[in-house]
């Protein structure tokens, strides 16, 4: 099986916020917390588009890069999990995330940051899976149970799609070869790396480049 | 006096409960993950290690995801 990742088609996107609504309820986030949310491109200007972000469980993720404390991890399944029992709250992990997905409730006094809370592709954390230690601070394990993300499942344009990264590709491939149009897949690139171009053979001394 | 020891024992162990604390045991290595192992998605009850079933089940939802193939016209069908 291939990585998961996620992919937001901006053709389909209308904006109904039913993926935040779902994340909210599934894992029971906190208030002031939005481990997703949906974004407008261009408001006001036609042409316009909506996006629904989260983490994006990066191929090469900075967030675990720049980590002071490494409460990092990746899944075999390509998931970019954390250890909140070890996480500081120090941000640099949003500091360095291209979509903002790190989020810091302000559970403390004097609007403490406290532990860094974000997307989990549904798949828990480190702590025993469906226990109720697991539930609390990371939200549902859906994936345990065999079932996607609940913001993907519960799109009801199917805009949102979260999965094997090679199969929901298929499925947006078909999708742009029928509607014709709309193939820019907004965050791929930046999440999961670009396609290697081919090696130029190297000018050879003396000709033009 | 019974009441002067007692404080005093009480005194003596306020004042040694931090001789108690344990350092902490994190073992820091640059670059490497610190925390706790995490168990495969297959690896609990519901799929009891098995692998390809979970693989199955996950390969269905990433299916139904695919309104072509729910409304019965496959990408090689009529569309």
């Amino acid at each position: 099986m291939a990585r998961m990742k996620f992919l937001c088609d901006a053709e389909r996107c209308i904006e109904c916020n039913g993926c935040v609504t779902a994340c909210k309820n599934a894992n029971e986030v906190p208030w002031g917390v939005n481990r997703r949310r949906v974004v407008t491109i261009d408001d006001g200007i036609p042409g316009e588009r909506s996006l629904s972000v989260a983490c994006m469980h990066c191929s090469d993720a900075p967030c675990m890069a720049v980590c002071p404390v490494d409460c990092f991890y990746k899944t075999s399944e390509g998931v970019v999990l954390h250890d909140k029992d070890l996480c500081i709250g120090c941000g640099y992990c949003f500091y360095a995330c291209p979509f903002g997905a790190p989020q810091f409730p302000q559970d403390g006094a004097f609007g403490l940051r406290g532990k860094m809370d974000k997307c989990t592709f549904c798949s828990g954390g480190p702590e025993a899976d469906g226990s109720e230690a697991e539930f609390r601070k990371y939200g549902a394990n859906r994936l345990a149970m065999g079932k996607l993300p609940a913001c993907a499942e519960m799109c009801s344009t199917k805009a949102l799609l979260g999965g094997d990264g090679d199969v929901i590709a298929d499925i947006y491939r078909t999708r742009v070869l029928v509607r014709g149009k709309g193939s820019e897949v907004w965050g791929w690139g930046t999440a999961y790396g670009k396609p290697d171009k081919p090696q130029q053979a190297p000018a050879q001394p003396g000709s033009k480049s | 006096m019974r009441h002067r020891l007692a404080f005093l024992a009480v005194c003596a162990g306020a004042l040694l409960a931090g001789c108690g604390e344990e350092r902490p045991t994190t073992a820091y290595k640059q670059g490497k993950y610190q925390g706790k192992a995490d168990t495969d998605p297959w690896a609990g009850e519901a799929f009891k290690n098995d692998k390809a079933a979970w693989e199955n089940a996950i390969r269905q939802r990433n299916q139904a995801q695919n309104e072509y193939l729910r409304m019965g016209d496959g990408p090689g069908g009529k569309l």
